[in-house]
């Protein structure tokens, strides 16, 4: 099995990749990592992994950079069906919109937009950044298997993705009200927080999603 | 809710830890990619690395430190110390990396946090202060003066610079974060300045990590809930085995300042 991780110029994929090889690794499997900017490495992969950090139309226009690489993603996850996670403003990427410095397209896999963070309470800082707790609800989603309310993930964002559709909605978190968390449906799955910085929450995250058989 | 993080922060000198604890499973002590893993471990929530290395021509063992902390600790990692251009921080982020932390450079030229920030994003820029309390009329260092003022050079170089605007202004200029260093308690287990880090944290919009004096456990429940601060950092108290982390968080969620415990999750990769 290949894992493909896409590298479009955003942020740090070494500890994402590294995360992917722990967990391999721990389960004994001779799977492998590739983090590419081939768009003929994402064709050929089982599973794609599409992270991301800093704004979203930056993200939008590296991944539009790749020659064909937009396409060979979309042919992999929704043609294909091969398993896709979506990391921070990867996970952000699925949404129809993203309102981050003036509207940007997403990809549109599930419909909603991405807006700001807006706390209630107006002394809470903006990024939301740190540890915060899990809600998974009653979802019995396999990526979120063994992950229950309660359970710290790692968090660092100022923009989280309203999906139209609730049972897209897989895990929310609280910060001066409801945060996405999660985000899916059918193959494709997406988390606001780093699986890869969430120490074991994070890893088994990962296992799960390396173990899914959408 | 959102936790109250406590972020152990290590020396680094040429690729070695300056001090650190003889944990007694540690093949070499004065490894930091040895540290981190304990740290790991103990349910750090994120951790530090203050490269102090002088040398131009050893600058570059703090890459290998990164690279090999990040295949091995699954938690953020800040780098700080000597990061002047936007390839320093490219080279960081790239070993692993999580954030950088900007100090003497953004004094220099501010511009340069913006151009940082606009290039990699807020989250993973991380400005540092150095404050000193100097006099209010005569503007001499004082340890009970009412003014705050950004120093240099580990705090011996005075800058004129006001240390609440400047944060406000660093936070405009793009930074994620703010750690704040009191530089008249930094190294005397006295506790965090309280009135500068609530005055900082209540000031700008952006989390704020409280440094420099803590001496014991109540200064860190302090930091959080009489500071304001979002996250605490903590150099000797846990290098030297003072206390572990665990004993630190246990007593933070225990005096009002509620921080991660450990999440029981069984899978092979643990």
């Amino acid at each position: 099995m290949t894992v493909a991780l896409i590298d479009y110029g955003s942020g740090n994929l070494r500890s994402a990749a590294k995360a992917v090889e722990r967990v391999m690794g721990a389960l004994g499997r001779p799977d492998h990592v590739t983090v590419t900017a081939d768009p003929d490495a994402v064709a050929k992969a089982d599973r794609v992994i599409l992270p991301g950090v800093g704004a979203f139309g930056d993200c939008r226009a590296g991944i539009a950079a790749l020659n064909g690489m937009a396409e060979a993603i979309e042919d992999a996850i929704i043609a294909r069906g091969q398993p896709f996670l979506g990391i921070c403003v990867g996970m952000q990427l699925m949404a129809t919109v993203g309102r981050e410095f003036g509207d940007h397209d997403g990809f549109g896999w599930l419909p909603g937009e991405v807006r700001a963070l807006t706390p209630r309470d107006q002394s809470l800082k903006i990024p939301h950044m740190g540890w915060n707790t899990l809600s998974v609800g009653d979802h019995d989603h396999p990526v979120l298997a063994g992950l229950t309310d309660g359970h710290h993930a790692y968090f660092v964002h100022s923009y989280h993705f309203l999906p139209e559709d609730p049972a897209h909605l897989l895990a929310v978190t609280d910060y001066g009200g409801p945060v996405t968390a999660a985000v899916g449906r059918d193959n494709l799955v997406g988390t606001q927080f780093h699986p890869e910085k969430s120490q074991a929450v994070g890893l088994k995250l990962i296992e799960n999603f390396l173990n899914w058989k959408p | 809710m959102l936790k109250a993080r406590v972020i152990p922060c290590l020396d680094v000198n040429e690729g070695r830890v300056v001090k650190g604890v003889n944990f007694v499973d540690l093949v070499d002590a004065g490894d930091p990619v040895e540290q981190a893993r304990v740290y790991d471990a103990a349910g750090a929530d994120e951790l530090c690395f203050l490269d102090i290395t002088a040398s131009h021509e050893n600058r570059d063992t703090i890459f290998d430190v990164v690279a090999r902390t990040a295949e091995q600790c699954f938690m953020p990692l800040t780098v700080g110390g000597g990061v002047r251009t936007v390839e320093d921080i490219r080279k960081l982020l790239l070993a692993g990396a999580d954030k950088v932390s900007i100090n003497t450079a953004a004094v220099h030229n501010p511009d340069f946090v913006r151009e940082a920030s606009e290039k990699f994003g807020a989250q993973c820029i991380v400005v540092a202060v150095d404050a000193k309390r100097v006099d209010a009329q005569t503007g001499e260092p004082s340890p009970d003066g009412g003014r705050f003022e950004i120093f240099t050079h580990g705090g011996r170089k005075p800058t004129g610079i006001e240390c609440i605007s400047w944060a406000e202004k660093m936070a405009d200029f793009g930074a994620g974060e703010i750690l704040l260093t009191s530089m008249d308690r930094d190294g005397t287990k006295n506790g965090f300045d309280l009135p500068l880090t609530r005055a900082v944290a209540d000031a700008v919009p952006i989390p704020v990590i409280a440094s420099g004096g803590v001496g014991n456990l109540d200064h860190l429940v302090d930091g959080i809930t009489q500071g304001h601060a979002s996250a605490v950092l903590a150099a000797s108290i846990f290098h030297f085995g003072t206390y572990s982390i665990q004993e630190a968080k246990a007593h933070m969620l225990a005096h009002g300042a509620p921080v991660r415990m450990d999440d029981e999750i069984k899978g092979p990769s643990r």
